[in-house]
Formats: C-alpha cells, sequence, structure tokens
C-alpha cells in the first residue's frame, strides 16, 4: 500500500494558505450569502459594544458623584432627637464635644483617619480689598485625607498647628482666585482675614467634588476655632475612614461609634435623628451592586443577540450546505476528506463570523467615541467606553461563537454520500 | 486491475431489502476499456459505485491494484479515489461557481499541490482537451461536449489507473457522443489507462473491448466487440 498514513494531510491543516484560498474563492463567488450570514454577527456585536459602552457611561456618570471624598469615608454629624428615651423627651439638640471625638478615636479598631468638624457655615473673607463669601471648615489635619483633596501648593493642617491652636488656613483653588486677583496674585505666606481675625495662607488645594462649596471652602485648625470663635470645645461632625476593613468590619466600627455617642448623650440607638450618618462605603456597595446588576443584564441581552446571530449563521451555513450538496459530494469523489471538508465549512464560518464580528465591533466603538466627544457629560452619563478586555473578549466570543455556527453545517456537510449527492439534479 | 469475486450489495430501507448485487465476478486487466449495460435498476450503478469506493460493498472481495477495498475509513477511501480513481459522469458533475481550469486543478488540491503549480498541470490537460482558450469560462458558459471535456481532463489530471464513467455521454448528442468517445478510446490506447464505462446505447458499448451485460444483479453476458 503507497497511501501515505500520515495523520494530516495539507488540505487538512487549518493554517494551509491554499485552504484560505480555496474559502475565499468560495465567498467571493457567493457574496450575497456571505453578506446576509455575516450581517447578523455583525450587529449582534455592534449591539453588544454599544450597549456594554452605555453601561460603562451610566456607571462612570454615577461614579463622578462620588468624587470628592474617600469611598470608605463615614460622616457622623449631631442631630435632634426624635425618640423618647430614658425618660428624656424628644427634641432634644445633641451636642458633640472634644470629648466624643477622644470617645470615638479610641473606641473604634481599625479606622485610619479621623477628624472632628465645626460647621461655621459661610462666612465672609477678606484679603485686603478682594471681599469673598467661603465656607470655613475647622478640623482636623486627617481630614485631607479623608475628603482626599489634593494640595496644589504649601500643605495641609498638622498637629503643630492643633496643639499651638495657629491661625493658619488652608484655601481652595477658588477661594485663592476670588481672593487673590490682579498684581497680588500669590498667595502662600500671606495673611486673609476671616471674621476679623487675621489667618495666614499655608496652602492651596484642589477638592474632586462636583459641589461648588467644596470648591470655595476654607481649612483652620479646629482646635483654634474653637477657641477664637467659639470659647467652647463643641464639635459638629466627626468622619473616619475605615482603612482596609472589610464592609461588614465597617459596619462594626459604625455601630461601636453610634453606641458610644448613644451612651455619653443618653439617646436612643435606633433613633434616626439624633445623629446623621452618611456612610460611603454604604452608598458605593449599592451602587456596586446596582451596576453589576445592570452589567450582567447588558452581558445576557447582549450574548442573546450575539446568540441569535450564531443562530443565524448556523442556519445560512446549513442552507449552504444543502445548496453546496453537490460540490461537497464531488469533492469527496475527487479526493477531500471527511476533515477537509469539515475544515472548509468551520473555516468559512470562522472568517465570516470574525470578520464581519470584527466589523460589528469597529462600528460600535466608532459610535461610542463619537458619543464620547461629542456629547456633554452629564451627572448620569459620562465617557461611553468599551475597553480593551470587551474587545478582547468579544473577539474570543466571536470565535467561539464561529466553530459553534460551522459545527453542526460542518458535521452535516461530512456526512454527506458522495453517490447521492451525484445522484441530485 | 480490477479484481471482484462474489460480490453481494444489499440495500435496507426501512423494512425493505433489496439485494441489488447477486454475487458479481469481474476481471479487468490493466488497459482494458470495457463497458457494462443494463436496464435500469440492474445493478450497473451499484457495480460501479462500489468499484468507485463510493459505496461498500457487503460480501465478497475487491482489489484495485492488488489492493483490498475491505472496511476503509472515510478518509483512506478518499484518498484511494483521489490516487487510483478518475470520475466521469453522465451531469458532469463541475463545481458550478469554479472556471474550466479551476475544476480541472480540483483533484491536485487534494493531493497538496500548489495552486500555481496544479493550475499549470489544469492549462496542459485543458489545452489536450482542445479547450485552453475557455479555461476561464464557468461551466453554465460552456456546451454539454465541453463540460464532459473538462470533467475528462479532471478525471485525468490525477494520473489515474482507472477512470469509471457513469454514462459518460447520455447527456450529449450522438455527433458530441462520438467526440467524446473518441477522446476517451484515445486515452486508453495511449496512456493504457483502465476504462470501465456504464452505458446503456449499444453504439457506445461497441466501441469498447468487452461488453459485460448485468441483469438482475448478476452478469449474464459477457461479448467481445
Amino acid at each position: 500500500m503507497t497511501i501515505h498514513e500520515s495523520r494530516f494531510t495539507n488540505h487538512e491543516y487549518m493554517f494551509s494558505i491554499d485552504r484560505w484560498q480555496e474559502i475565499y474563492l468560495t465567498i467571493r463567488k457567493n457574496k450575497l450569502r456571505t453578506f446576509l450570514t455575516g450581517f447578523a454577527v455583525a450587529w449582534g456585536i455592534f449591539m453588544l459594544i454599544i450597549l456594554l459602552g452605555s453601561g460603562n457611561g451610566l456607571e462612570n456618570g454615577v461614579k463622578e458623584q462620588f468624587k470628592g471624598g474617600a469611598m470608605n469615608g463615614i460622616w457622623i454629624s449631631s442631630g435632634v432627637t426624635s425618640v423618647q428615651y430614658k425618660g428624656l423627651k424628644t427634641g432634644r439638640e445633641i451636642k458633640f464635644t472634644d470629648q466624643d471625638y477622644k470617645l470615638i478615636k479610641n473606641s473604634i479598631k481599625g479606622y485610619d483617619h479621623i477628624s472632628a468638624r465645626l460647621f461655621l457655615g459661610s462666612v465672609l473673607v477678606s484679603n485686603k480689598n478682594e471681599y469673598g463669601s467661603f465656607f470655613v471648615s475647622p478640623s482636623h489635619p486627617d481630614y485631607g485625607y479623608i475628603k482626599e483633596i489634593q494640595i496644589l501648593q504649601g500643605r495641609f493642617l498638622n498637629q503643630i498647628d492643633i496643639r499651638e491652636c495657629r491661625k493658619v488656613a488652608a484655601i481652595g483653588e477658588k477661594v485663592k482666585t476670588e481672593l487673590f486677583k490682579g498684581r497680588d496674585t500669590v498667595a502662600l505666606e500671606k495673611y486673609i482675614n476671616i471674621k476679623g481675625v487675621p489667618f495666614k495662607v499655608i496652602g492651596i488645594f484642589r477638592d474632586f467634588g462636583r459641589d461648588d462649596n467644596e470648591q470655595k471652602r476654607i481649612y483652620i485648625p479646629i482646635t483654634t476655632a474653637q477657641k477664637v470663635f467659639y470659647t467652647s470645645n463643641v464639635i459638629n461632625q466627626i468622619s473616619f475612614t475605615t482603612g482596609n476593613a472589610s464592609p461588614e468590619e465597617a459596619d462594626v466600627m459604625l455601630k461601636k461609634a453610634k453606641m458610644t455617642l448613644s451612651r455619653s448623650h443618653t439617646f436612643s440607638p435606633d433613633d434616626p435623628r439624633a445623629i446623621d450618618i452618611m456612610n460611603k462605603s454604604e452608598d458605593v456597595r449599592r451602587f456596586n451592586a446596582l451596576f453589576a446588576g445592570i452589567r450582567m443584564f447588558i452581558w445576557i441581552i447582549g450574548i442573546g443577540t450575539i446568540i441569535a446571530g450564531i443562530v443565524g449563521v448556523s442556519n445560512i451555513m446549513m442552507i449552504s450546505v444543502k445548496e453546496r450538496t453537490k460540490e461537497i459530494g464531488i469533492r469527496k469523489t475527487l479526493g477531500a476528506t471527511p476533515a477537509s471538508i469539515i475544515g472548509l465549512v468551520m473555516q468559512e464560518a470562522i472568517l465570516i463570523t470574525g470578520f464581519a464580528g470584527y466589523i460589528g465591533l469597529v462600528l460600535g466603538v466608532g459610535l461610542l467615541e463619537l458619543i464620547s466627544k461629542n456629547m456633554p457629560p452629564s451627572d448620569f452619563f459620562r465617557n461611553p467606553e468599551a475597553n480593551f478586555t470587551i474587545a478582547i473578549g468579544a473577539t474570543i466570543l466571536l470565535i467561539i461563537a464561529g466553530a459553534f455556527a460551522g459545527f453542526f453545517p460542518a458535521m452535516k456537510a461530512a456526512a454527506i454520500r458522495p453517490i447521492e449527492a451525484l445522484r441530485e439534479e | 486491475m480490477i479484481d471482484i469475486t462474489n460480490i453481494h450489495k444489499t440495500y435496507i430501507t426501512g423494512t425493505n431489502k433489496l439485494h441489488v448485487l447477486k454475487g458479481i465476478d469481474l476481471k479487468v486487466e490493466a488497459g482494458e476499456m470495457i463497458s457494462v449495460m443494463g436496464a435500469s435498476g440492474s445493478g450497473k450503478s451499484t457495480l460501479l459505485n462500489i468499484l468507485g469506493i463510493l459505496d461498500n460493498h457487503d460480501h465478497g472481495e475487491y482489489l484495485l491494484s492488488g489492493i483490498k477495498i475491505e472496511h476503509l475509513n472515510e478518509r483512506k477511501a478518499a484518498q484511494l479515489r483521489n490516487k487510483y480513481l478518475g470520475f466521469v459522469f453522465q451531469s458532469f458533475n463541475l463545481v458550478s461557481f469554479k472556471n474550466a481550469a479551476e475544476n480541472v486543478a480540483l483533484p491536485l488540491y487534494y493531493q497538496n499541490i500548489k495552486r500555481k503549480k496544479r493550475n499549470l498541470i489544469a492549462m496542459e490537460y485543458l489545452d489536450r482537451m482542445g479547450l485552453k482558450e475557455w479555461a476561464h469560462h464557468l461551466p453554465n458558459e460552456l456546451s454539454g461536449g465541453q463540460k464532459q471535456r473538462v470533467a475528462i481532463a479532471r478525471a485525468l489530471i490525477a494520473k489515474p489507473k482507472v477512470i469509471l464513467a457513469d454514462e459518460p455521454t447520455g447527456a450529449l448528442d450522438s455527433v458530441t457522443s462520438q467526440e467524446v468517445m473518441d477522446i476517451l478510446t484515445d486515452i486508453n490506447r495511449n496512456e493504457n489507462i483502465t476504462m470501465l464505462i456504464v452505458t446503456h446505447e449499444l453504439d457506445i458499448a461497441k466501441r469498447t473491448q468487452k461488453t459485460i451485460r448485468i441483469t438482475d444483479g448478476m452478469i449474464t453476458e459477457i461479448i467481445k466487440n
């Protein structure tokens, strides 16, 4: 026997150039069929990319609103009681003091930054003849971390400022531009007048918060403010970040802080109004869960669309195999092996799906880019994007999809019996 | 070249059993040109399919050029067909979207011969059939006789040992039929290729060296022409 026994001969190899030429010829001679086959896939991928990009846009828009403050920050402000507790009436005003700050600092474990704050509200501030109304926020040095501000010049408050009750101020970018105009543009080391008291500017910062008030803020040492403006040790807010704590551990820390305050001020731990809590990690977690849901929804719809495309390709390939019964019969008669026929059909499917899908991918990404460039970002939608991972994922999906689409038609083609095929007229 | 002994073939469709070949013995020497005649349903096409390794026989022995044809998988069968056999059909069986040259070159594709080389060889064979100018025409632009000549070129290109022709003139007028027979006779003589032609036309059968008549699944007559 002189037949060579190699496992595969050349025309059975997937990467043989001749094979691709053969497929190219077939495709070129059957343009309409190829176009119809590809269109469904291109559409599926296009839709998936648009959906995923829009999902990202939505997520980016919402995430933007979380900016200007650590994602693991917890803010506790004093309020007014709304529940009777241990014989005490409702409507009682809770007033935090330095003592509460120290208690919390000592009772909770695992925080990485903690600060007390006073609410002075909007205050008239001046630099010589320039006046402006700004939010003055007395706090501890740690607040810079909790608020995640960026120092542009100089420094933020430090422990010595606190200890020595220095009259120093870190001012926001916008405060600087409003108070230091014309020739007088250097703010550092200059004195500004807050409620009639001169404070030396030690730093200029940028806040990423979206609220204008956050940009127009002035931070001064809390001890200085207590001495100069209050002559008492009152504070309005205690805030801390939870470090690397898990959501559950953060909950424990918050609960501990709540219990401590409840005990020292005798209010019900279940009173929703006695203290006001803003738990950013909780909000972030809730939104992450929401977006995980949205993303899953998008993938389900997107994959559904692609499956519809694959079924379409598979269907058309089925018809194509039926149409090509005679051709396949001829090929088999002339020496085509089943493996060669399977390869021919499957590779055609993969090629069409891959190519069409790639077109859909490019169009989808292009449209997203166009939207991203020309649409002004809004609160709930900004910068829709399909990132590299998605593109790679989609490509792999396409190849698998193509193989799937081609598999059953290919099996059908391989099963064609030449005798019957050639008998057909 | 072809040596079959006691070949049986039964087709089973549902509950029906159709015993088509009932013990065929046939020896065809290398370089012989024989014809097979028989009424439709006599089993002559089945015999051709078995000889062409397009179908399996149930019993008996088939030796093709000394190779025992038995229990072959499709892959082996395809390779044997490609190497030893050339086919010519009544309905030509050209691939409709390939031009004449591409059709002729197709068997060489399955022998892994490079495109350039096989196109060159295909042109050579088309030239021999007098169809050089028609090389780039699609089958539907060719006449019946031209199509059959393309098919013959395709059957020859892999240098087979045997050409199996199933009613090669069945779709052609008598003048063209004689031309096609001239070509087949020439090939048989000049290249010593064994030829087996199934036909129901007596004047075609007369042009072969030997005619075998099949009736009801058995060889009933062997006539020397």
